[in-house]
């Protein structure tokens, strides 16, 4: 997707996996979406699920979309504006196809778990077999609709795979608690339980976490 | 040039019945609040909006001003069709306590049995005892909860006074172009402006209306620099550059040519005090000096909104130096602190802290919106 170059975080249309999201999101609860873009998910989880939805977006421009459309949005940045949060002010925080672009993907993600009781995170799958294909075939980073832009100019700074993810939520202490894996159309994709296979064929992979139980933070 | 002041004329107002209490520990007793509505109040009462006024504004938002025949100082922003919707909101304006458009403060008579202003003896006020008077008034016309309460510059301390002092009286609050203090570069200005008027050999230690004279050199010296903070360097050399614009009738060959933007100023000055009275400026200046919402909290802005659920949206705009938007950031910080419900953006203009008054269409937009989607949480 053609994005502007001054613009740091990956475009995304938040239509694709907004369904899937919404899906894992309880009715009546306090939601924290960061990087929201238009807001397309906080507008969505207000209206059909009734829940305080609010939004975090780096792009100044589109910030002013969204409030303007009347959505509860703040210009921040996820790298630094989740340290002012309290403890718990959350049932959800979200972080749509963004993790991939922040500076501390795994501070992001402490923040988001410390803020919130649940975090949802999706993003980009850089263990599909096209990009592998591509970097074993070509010798040169890979180049599909989703990783558009060259290694130089791309904002998305922290590429992973689903399996990486895993790990990473084993090694922080997160409980996985739904995953999948779908394709750029935000559909389902049918490797439910075979995560090697996911990271294979996945275009982007969906989680729910939340603290593994003793994980809690003593306050 | 003219500097005589305007004929007094009568404004609508309302004298509030109950004293009140100063932060100084005076207690004010027969306050007047001059105020001026639009729109029509729903019979829930619950589509009340009210505008709060910056240092020299006053009630007159949305209409020919009465005294200078200027239109209403923010009639892009309220009226029929515009973003405070006065076909769908109650729009209230009042002038603050410490004014001079009709409120109690320094031209007040001091009280029923003198005649005698208060003048330069009228109590220290504080941007909290303005909105105190304000939600007196509030009071008075039965309304229970503002819809909103929105203000630029020293309006928007008023908002953040209310949502911090009236939390369930305050649906949404949008303070813009704003601080949660007045920091030591915006005293220092306003103390520039008032050592002028001070100075000025007509202020006669405050009681200039005695000999029927005014400071007008001194104020509009205040007005003039305090004109400048209003304004960005690009929006100075893009309205004057350099352009020279006619000769001045004082100062021989040195003054033989006159910069357009001195020949700016001076208007500003000299149609200023045509309206302003003196001691008001010295005393509204002073309450800006002195706000610091977090110091009434323990030094913590986030425990002024503590348990808060009124929704805010902060603007600030991008060339304002006066009220930078790192002092918006703070605001939404501390609301962050709380997990208060914020909208916050800032426009780009180069118009400086003006801007809020100027024709933004960024900025009128995000105003309407925010104000649409709080109507629909309200359920108004």
């Amino acid at each position: 997707m053609a994005k502007a170059p001054e613009v740091r975080y990956v475009a995304k249309n938040m239509r694709v996996d907004l369904e899937l999201i919404a899906s894992m999101v309880a009715p009546e609860t306090r939601v924290l979406d960061i990087g929201c873009g238009d807001g397309a998910l906080i507008e969505h989880l207000f209206r059909t699920k009734g829940c305080d939805a609010r939004g975090i977006e780096i792009d100044m421009a589109v910030v002013t979309r969204a409030v303007a459309h009347g959505l509860p949005v703040m210009q921040g940045d996820a790298d630094t504006d989740l340290s002012h949060y309290p403890d718990h002010a959350f049932d959800y925080v979200i972080l749509s196809r963004t993790l991939q672009a922040v500076e501390r993907p795994r501070e992001v993600l402490r923040q988001m778990l410390r803020i919130g009781t649940r975090a949802i995170v999706s993003f980009p799958n850089f263990g599909h077999w096209s990009l592998r294909w591509q970097l074993l075939v070509t010798g040169r980073m890979p180049m599909t609709k989703t990783w558009a832009r060259m290694w130089y100019e791309t904002p998305n700074i922290h590429p992973c795979t689903i399996r990486d993810f895993f790990v990473l939520c084993q090694a922080e202490g997160y409980t996985v608690e739904q995953w999948l894996a779908a394709d750029e159309a935000g559909h389902r994709a049918p490797w439910r339980r075979w995560p090697m296979l996911a990271n294979l064929f996945g275009e982007q992979g969906l989680f729910l976490l939340r603290r593994s139980s003793g994980e809690e933070s003593p306050h | 040039m003219d500097m005589t002041p305007l004929p007094e004329i009568t404004h609508q107002s309302l004298r509030i019945r109950r004293p009140l209490p100063l932060d100084c520990g005076i207690v004010l007793d027969g306050v007047t609040i001059a105020y001026r509505t639009y729109g029509i109040l729903n019979a829930a009462r619950s589509n009340a909006v009210l505008v709060c006024h910056a240092l020299t504004g006053d009630q007159y938002v949305a209409e020919t001003h009465p005294l200078t025949g200027k239109p209403g100082w923010w009639n892009r922003l309220v009226g029929s069709d515009l973003p405070l919707d006065t076909e769908r909101y109650f729009v209230i304006c009042a002038n603050v306590l410490g004014g001079c458009m009709g409120s109690t403060g320094p031209r007040s008579p001091r009280d029923g049995n003198h005649a005698e202003p208060w003048g330069i003896d009228f109590p220290p006020i504080t941007i909290q005892d303005m909105v105190r008077a304000q939600k007196m008034l509030i009071d008075e016309l039965r309304i229970e909860r503002l819809f909103a309460v929105i203000g630029g510059s020293m309006g928007g301390m008023q908002v953040l006074a209310w949502a911090a002092l009236y939390p369930n009286a305050v649906f949404a609050a949008l303070p813009i172009a704003t601080a949660a203090y007045h920091s030591a570069q915006n005293i220092a200005f306003h103390e520039v402006g008032r050592q002028a008027i001070l100075g000025d050999p007509d202020f006669r230690e405050g009681r200039y209306w005695e000999q029927g004279v005014i400071p007008a050199q001194g104020l509009a010296v205040a007005r003039m620099t305090a004109h400048i903070t209003y304004l960005s360097e690009a929006a100075l050399s893009r309205k004057f550059g350099r352009r020279i614009q006619g000769g001045s009738d004082v100062g021989g060959a040195l003054f033989g040519e006159r910069f357009a933007v001195e020949s700016y100023l001076e208007h500003q000055g000299s149609s200023f005090v045509r309206r302003f009275d003196a001691n008001s400026y010295l005393s509204i200046t002073r309450a800006m000096d002195f706000f610091d919402l977090a110091a009434d909290y323990g030094g913590s802005l986030a425990a002024a909104f503590r348990n808060t659920r009124t929704r805010f949206l902060l603007v600030s705009f991008s060339s304002d130096w006066l009220f930078p938007t790192a002092e918006s950031r703070a605001i939404a910080r501390a609301l962050n602190q709380v997990a208060a419900n914020i909208s916050f953006v800032e426009i780009v203009s180069d118009k400086g802290h003006d801007a809020f008054l100027l024709d933004e269409p960024d900025f009128s937009r995000t105003v309407a919106g925010f104000l649409a989607g709080s109507a629909v949480a309200a359920g108004i």
